[in-house]
Parts: structure tokens; C-alpha cells; sequence
């Protein structure tokens, strides 16, 4: 491997490390290993021999494909496409700006036409769906309506945002909708094509922008700043909306892994103490050795738990994962019952009904948030206190009480007695919340108030969560 | 470094395991050759169905070589996985030597190769001849059994006490296949190559259906592909595998279906949904009645 190569070998490997890849010296010398037996031609197969020694775990491919695209750019400044596409149209001016970054502002009145030919052809290129123009498209639209010229040094000057916001691919939707009905497909079947392909080439051009970024600042600093950590570490309430679609796809398999781990737990412990009887009887006929002892066989566990959650808009999202992943794992549950409040108290557990579809409970939570509102303004002084006045009887020695909020209660009464009274009920109560640790008592959080009540866990990604289950189980 | 004995390199993979019935992408082909150039373990983790097994018996196909199973399970040990001494037999030895040979002898006979019963684990590492050494769903067995791979995964090699240290022969082509329904240890992962099986797109399963039920016209294909790929963009617990595709491809030309419709696709949905809240999602959602 050459100097330069080494170079960025080295400096790709620290930034996987960076964002958090747990990329040994094994590992390391397995890549540089694997690339000196692969040609170097194709970049896939290089981007191939990294994946397989370097990732282990298939949520971070992610991450290591952004990264990889950053240190191993697929091409440089505007490449062939710009090149090929320059002088075709009057708006190639503005396109070539990016290796210098001495282009003036792209005049608009030239731009107007650039643009309604770029979305003239993206239109043809989204509805055919043909990733070979796709790619180079995405190139151009960046490379034109992305450059953000005479910003100060230390400011980037490429923007996916305003090259987006330019070319409105959203709209475009409506024209390729269009297109493939024409074509023959049924119109469900089309809107369905036209947002893929839409956001396929929205996610293009972000690369795009962020492979020039990169070329201009270097990659270590886009590495740091602008890629994103993988789903189980996305915070529940700072999750984009493809997120939230990408989480709840997790939540089963997580159900499912937790599932198996606790059942292999209890397993191994399964052999309860000596039953002296049984045993003793047994050695009678061997003439009064205990050859074989005989063990009373452990009864499984269980506990009732009952669920309160907070739905107000700022936490709904955490408190439906936790209802949806409590929901999977009913089965080692005795008894489930779920409430859900913003200032009233209102049952759910009808809609978890074992064997579900999640989507559905998913629906029909965010619908019953209304019940749990009279007011609209989230507090949890009069949740508590309605709780305890009309489900105070759920609550009993065997069951464990789960709250679940951000425990930002608006400034009202904190109901401190309600939920002392709630917490002594109860075998045992935690209190989970999705902020951050140190976001806790700042503004309007009780959180250091009701955590000397209920024990409180910080909860914020699906990786916290799992963990909890598990240890509530 | 690289041996003769597997691929010669990414697209000679690809190709020789396409002529052994297996439709492999880019990166398989690629990850493939590594495992065989580098002499490392490889790890094929994926969904239940995408052909994490299949791939192992491609390979053993394509080159060649034997190939060498341990299913793996809840409750596995050493005596399954590795070696155990043939205890029978080793009574009957001292029984038939009643008397006529001393204990020095007797003791050194017993723990003898004729004494040994190889489980699969040394069984591959001992055989001269090419091996592909499958460790299938590794995921399923308790922590403990993969300390023993360990040993076998990074010096191919497993200690005897009554013998001593075996070592590999000739290195093994390993392939894990796991369902991540357990994390596998650090330790593990480390050492080997990881690829990450998923389903295909359309093109390829096309493909794939094709080679394997041969009967079923092009048009009927591509209608299934497109069914099953739209299935699997749907939430459902199970989602539907390579597998099942080409079952469902079976079914049809079982029941001479010519027509994917609306109607068919009701009638057979059953061979690849599995679960009663899957199907109702999906008549729903395909609007089927």
C-alpha cells in the first residue's frame, strides 16, 4: 500500500472508530490484508473487502457506507457528468464553480431555464427509475443549484437543502405520478414508485453535498459532524420521520432477540432447590444413597405490570416504542394493563391485544391520545391524582408500575402524594424518561422531584431500551 | 497466499457459484473469495430464507469439497461438537485382554485413535482432502460452545489431553451462519469475516426463481417477484423469504395458476405468510377481497 493510500486507510479506520465501530488492530490488518488480494479496479469490490472485515454488525452498515463514500469518493469536483453536461445548457456557467470555489452567485433568470431542464429530465429519469442517470443527475443538481459561493472560510459551500429546495422533487412527485399512469400502473402502485424513487434521489444528493463538503474541508470534519449515528441510537425524540418507519420495523426483531435472551436466562436457572421428599423416597431403592436427587422445578416469574404513559406530542413517539416493545413481550407478562395521559387517565390495554399487527396498535394509540387530553397541556399532578381515584385497585403487591415521560409537568402541581401512594402500592415502580440525563430539572422538569418517589432511568434510544426490559423482566 | 484450492478471485467466485446453482451478488462474490484467499472464517448473518446455508453448500458444490455440517442447538457440547471417547469400545478392549497385558499397556491402548469418535468440528480440521466446515446457526447455542470455537476458528486446532494438540491439515473453508437472535460475542466477530445476506432486489430473485423452478412462464415470475417484494415492504412479523418464493413459484405450477390475480394470490397466500395477523395485513393492503 502506498503512502497515500495508508494515509487514508488510517484515517478511515479513525473515523469509524469515531463513530463508534468497534475497529480492532485484527481488523485492521485483515482489511489491508484482504485489499492486497483483491484488484483495485472496481470500487465496490473495495468497498466489499472493507465491509467484510471491518463492519460486524449490520446496523452500522449505515454509517460505514457514508463514511466509506466520504474517504473513497466516487468521483471528484463535478467529474465526467459536469463535464458532459456543461455545455449542453446555458446554466453550465454556475457548474463549474465548485473545484475553485471562486463562482459567482448563480444568476437566477439564467437558473430558471437550468432549472426547468433539470426537472424536465429528472422527471423522465425518476419515472423510468433508472439508477445509470440517476447518479449523475443528482451530481448536477448539486453542482448547480447546491453551491453556496462567497460564504466566509470555514463555512461550507454546498447545501443538499437549498439544491432540494430548488429542484422540490416533492412536486416532482405529482408529474411522475402522472408519467407512470400513463404507462399502465394503477395509481397506488405508482405514488408508491414515484415516493421511492423520490427519496432515492433525495438521498443522492445529500451524498452528493456531502462528498464536496468533504473535498473541500476534508473528510475527517464531515466524518464528525454530519453522519448520523445508527437507528439504535437515534434519540426517540429527536428521530425524523423515516426514522420512527425504520424503528418501529426494529421493534419486533427486538422483541424477539430479548425474548430469546430471557428464556435462555431462565433456562439456565432453571433447577430449583433439593425436594427432600422425592429424594429420599428415590434412594430407598438404592439401598438408601441418594444417587439421584430429585429438585422441586422452578415456577416461572411473573409479574403484573402496569403501564402509564405519557402521550403529549413532545414524548409520543418514545412512549409508543415502549408500549409496542412491552406489547411483544406479553407473554412474560401474568397481566398487562396500560393507561395512557396527557391530563386524564384513559385504558389502552384493548388495543394491545396479543398477536397485533404493530402498525395498527401504533394507529389506534395515536388516535386514543384524545381521550387522554380534556385540556391539551400535559400534567402529570392531575394524571396521578385521577389514576389513583379511579384505577387505584389495579395496583397490588404483585404488580410493577411503569411510567413513562419526560416528567415536564407545565408548571402544575407535581401530585407528589398521588404518586407516593401509586409507588407504595406496588412492588415495584420505575419511572422511565426519554431526555437526556442532564436536561433533567432544567425548565419546567420535576424530574429530580419524582425521582426521589420512583426511581427514574434514562431512556433514549432503542439500545436503552432493550436494556430496561430486560432488566424489568 | 491465495490457494488454488478455492476462487481465484471476486468475479471467478461469482461465476463458479452461479454454475453451482447459487445466484450470487457482487459483494457475496467478493466476500466469498476473501474468506478463501485469507484462510478467515466467514459469518453470514441475514433474515431466516435468504440462502445463509445455501451459500456454504454452493461453496463445498463449486470447489469441490466435502462439505462438513454442525448444526448447532440449545444444550450442544464439547462430546457432539468436537471429539468423545468411544466408551463401549473401550470397555470391550479391556475385556478382551482379560489378564494378558499389563495396565501400562491396556492404559495406552484405550486412548487410541480407534478409540475416538470425531465429531464434526474435528472432523473437518483432520480431513486431508478439501473441507467446507458449516457451523449453522451458531446463534442457538449457549455462550460456552463459543469459546470452543475459539480455539478452532483462529489456529485450527484442537487440544486432546490424551493426545495433544491436533492441528488442521489443510484449513477448512468455515462458514457461521447466525440469525442474530443472540449477539455474538466480540470475540468471535473478530475473527472472522462478516457479510450481511439480505433479500435480493427484483432482477435477481427473478433469477433465482427461475433457475429453480424452471416450469414457471417469465410472465408468472415477474408478477410473484413484484408481489413478494411488495409483501416485504409492508410491517409484517414475518416477512416473506427467498425461500418461500419459490415455493410459492412450486405452488403455482403445481396448481397450473397462469395468471397471478387478485384471486390467486388470495388462494395461496398461505405458503408464504405464516402468521393469521400477516395475511389479514396483507389482503388488506393489496386489497385482495
Amino acid at each position: 500500500m502506498t503512502g497515500g493510500l495508508l494515509e487514508r486507510h488510517l484515517a478511515f479506520l479513525e473515523a469509524l472508530r469515531g463513530a463508534g465501530l468497534p475497529v480492532s488492530l485484527v481488523e485492521d490488518l485483515d482489511a489491508v490484508a484482504a485489499l492486497g488480494a483483491l484488484p483495485w479496479d472496481d470500487r465496490e469490490v473495495v468497498r466489499a473487502a472493507y465491509a467484510a472485515t471491518l463492519v460486524k454488525r449490520q446496523a452500522q452498515r449505515t454509517t460505514f457506507d457514508t463514511l466509506f463514500d466520504l474517504y473513497f469518493p466516487r468521483l471528484v469536483g463535478d467529474g465526467v457528468a459536469g463535464a458532459e453536461a456543461g455545455p449542453d445548457a446555458d446554466g453550465s456557467a454556475d457548474g463549474d464553480g465548485g473545484d475553485g470555489g471562486d463562482a459567482e452567485p448563480p444568476p437566477l433568470r439564467d437558473g430558471a431555464v437550468a432549472l426547468r431542464d433539470l426537472r424536465d429530465r429528472l422527471v423522465d429519469a425518476l419515472a423510468a427509475d433508472d439508477p445509470a442517470t440517476l447518479g449523475p443527475l443528482a451530481v448536477e443538481t448539486v453542482s448547480r443549484f447546491g453551491s453556496m459561493p462567497g460564504r466566509g472560510p470555514g463555512l461550507s459551500s454546498w447545501s443538499a437543502y437549498s439544491a432540494l429546495r430548488r429542484v422540490a422533487p416533492a412536486e416532482l412527485t405529482r408529474r411522475i405520478v402522472a408519467a407512470l399512469l400513463t404507462e399502465g400502473s394503477g395509481e397506488a402502485e405508482a405514488r408508491r414508485a414515484a415516493a421511492r424513487s423520490v427519496g432515492a434521489f433525495t438521498a443522492l444528493v445529500e451524498d452528493d453535498a456531502r462528498r464536496r463538503i468533504a473535498e473541500e474541508k476534508g473528510p475527517d470534519h464531515v466524518a464528525r459532524t454530519a453522519v448520523r449515528p445508527s437507528i439504535e441510537r437515534i434519540d426517540f425524540t429527536a428521530a425524523r420521520r423515516a426514522d420512527v418507519e425504520e424503528m418501529r420495523r426494529q421493534i419486533y426483531p427486538l422483541a424477539r432477540r430479548l425474548a430469546t435472551r430471557l428464556t435462555r436466562e431462565q433456562h439456565a436457572r432453571r433447577r430449583g432447590p433439593v425436594d427432600f421428599r422425592r429424594t429420599v423416597r428415590a434412594s430407598v431403592s438404592t439401598g438408601g444413597v441418594p444417587l439421584t436427587t430429585h429438585h422441586r422445578p422452578k415456577r416461572p416469574h411473573r409479574t403484573d405490570l402496569v403501564v402509564l404513559c405519557d402521550v403529549s406530542g413532545s414524548v409520543a413517539n418514545f412512549a409508543q416504542f415502549t408500549l409496542l416493545l412491552v406489547l411483544a413481550l406479553r407473554e412474560q407478562f401474568q397481566n398487562l394493563r396500560a393507561f395512557t395521559f396527557v391530563d386524564q387517565v384513559h385504558e389502552v390495554t384493548g388495543h394491545l391485544r396479543p398477536g397485533a399487527d404493530l402498525g395498527d396498535v401504533m394507529a389506534e394509540l395515536a388516535a386514543s391520545a384524545e381521550h387522554a387530553a380534556r385540556w391539551g397541556r400535559t400534567s402529570y399532578g392531575r394524571a396521578f391524582t385521577t389514576f389513583t381515584e379511579q384505577y387505584g385497585g389495579v395496583l397490588g403487591p404483585r404488580s410493577s408500575l411503569l411510567i413513562l415521560g419526560d416528567a415536564r409537568s407545565n408548571y402544575s402541581d407535581p401530585g407528589l402524594e398521588a404518586l407516593r401512594e401509586m409507588a407504595g402500592a406496588a412492588r415495584h415502580a420505575w419511572w422511565l424518561n426519554p431526555e437526556h440525563r442532564r436536561h433533567w430539572q432544567t425548565g419546567d422538569s420535576l424530574a429530580g422531584v419524582y425521582g426521589e418517589v420512583v426511581p427514574m432511568v434514562e431512556c433514549r434510544n432503542l439500545t436503552q431500551l432493550g436494556e430496561f426490559v430486560h432488566d424489568l423482566v | 497466499m491465495p490457494d488454488a484450492q478455492w476462487f481465484s478471485s471476486p468475479s471467478d467466485a461469482q461465476a463458479r457459484l452461479a454454475a453451482a446453482g447459487y445466484l450470487a451478488d457482487e459483494a457475496t462474490g467478493t466476500t466469498a473469495y476473501l474468506a478463501g484467499a485469507l484462510e478467515k472464517p466467514l459469518l453470514v448473518e441475514g433474515p431466516a430464507g435468504v440462502g445463509k446455508t445455501e451459500l456454504a453448500k454452493a461453496v463445498s458444490r463449486a470447489t469441490g469439497a466435502e462439505l462438513v455440517r454442525l448444526q448447532c442447538y440449545e444444550g450442544l457440547d464439547e462430546a457432539r461438537a468436537l471429539y468423545e471417547w468411544n466408551y463401549k469400545k473401550q470397555l470391550l478392549r479391556i475385556q478382551a485382554s482379560q489378564g494378558q497385558e499389563s495396565w501400562d499397556e491396556t492404559h495406552d491402548d484405550i486412548f487410541t485413535d480407534e478409540f475416538l469418535l470425531t465429531r464434526p468440528l474435528l472432523t473437518a480440521i483432520r480431513r486431508a482432502e478439501p473441507t467446507v466446515l458449516l457451523v449453522d446457526e451458531v446463534d442457538k447455542t449457549d455462550v460456552e460452545v463459543e469459546g470452543l470455537l475459539l480455539e478452532v476458528l483462529s489456529d485450527f486446532q484442537v487440544t486432546i489431553p490424551e493426545l495433544g494438540t491436533l492441528s488442521a491439515v489443510r484449513r477448512p473453508f468455515v462458514v457461521l451462519t447466525s440469525n442474530a437472535s443472540r449477539e455474538l460475542s466480540e470475540a468471535v466477530k473478530r475473527r472472522c469475516l462478516f457479510l450481511h445476506l439480505d433479500y435480493p432486489d427484483a432482477a435477481r430473485e427473478a433469477e433465482i426463481v427461475a433457475s429453480q423452478v424452471p416450469d414457471l412462464e417469465q410472465r408468472v415470475a415477474e408478477q410473484l417477484v413484484a408481489t413478494v417484494a411488495r409483501l416485504r415492504e409492508l410491517e409484517l412479523k414475518k416477512a416473506p423469504s427467498i425461500a418461500e418464493s419459490v415455493d410459492w413459484a412450486r405452488t403455482l405450477v403445481a396448481l397450473e395458476i397462469r395468471e397471478l390475480d387478485e384471486k390467486a394470490i388470495g388462494d395461496t397466500l398461505g405458503v408464504v405468510l405464516k402468521h393469521a395477523s400477516d395475511q389479514d395485513r396483507a389482503v388488506r393492503e393489496l386489497r385482495l377481497r
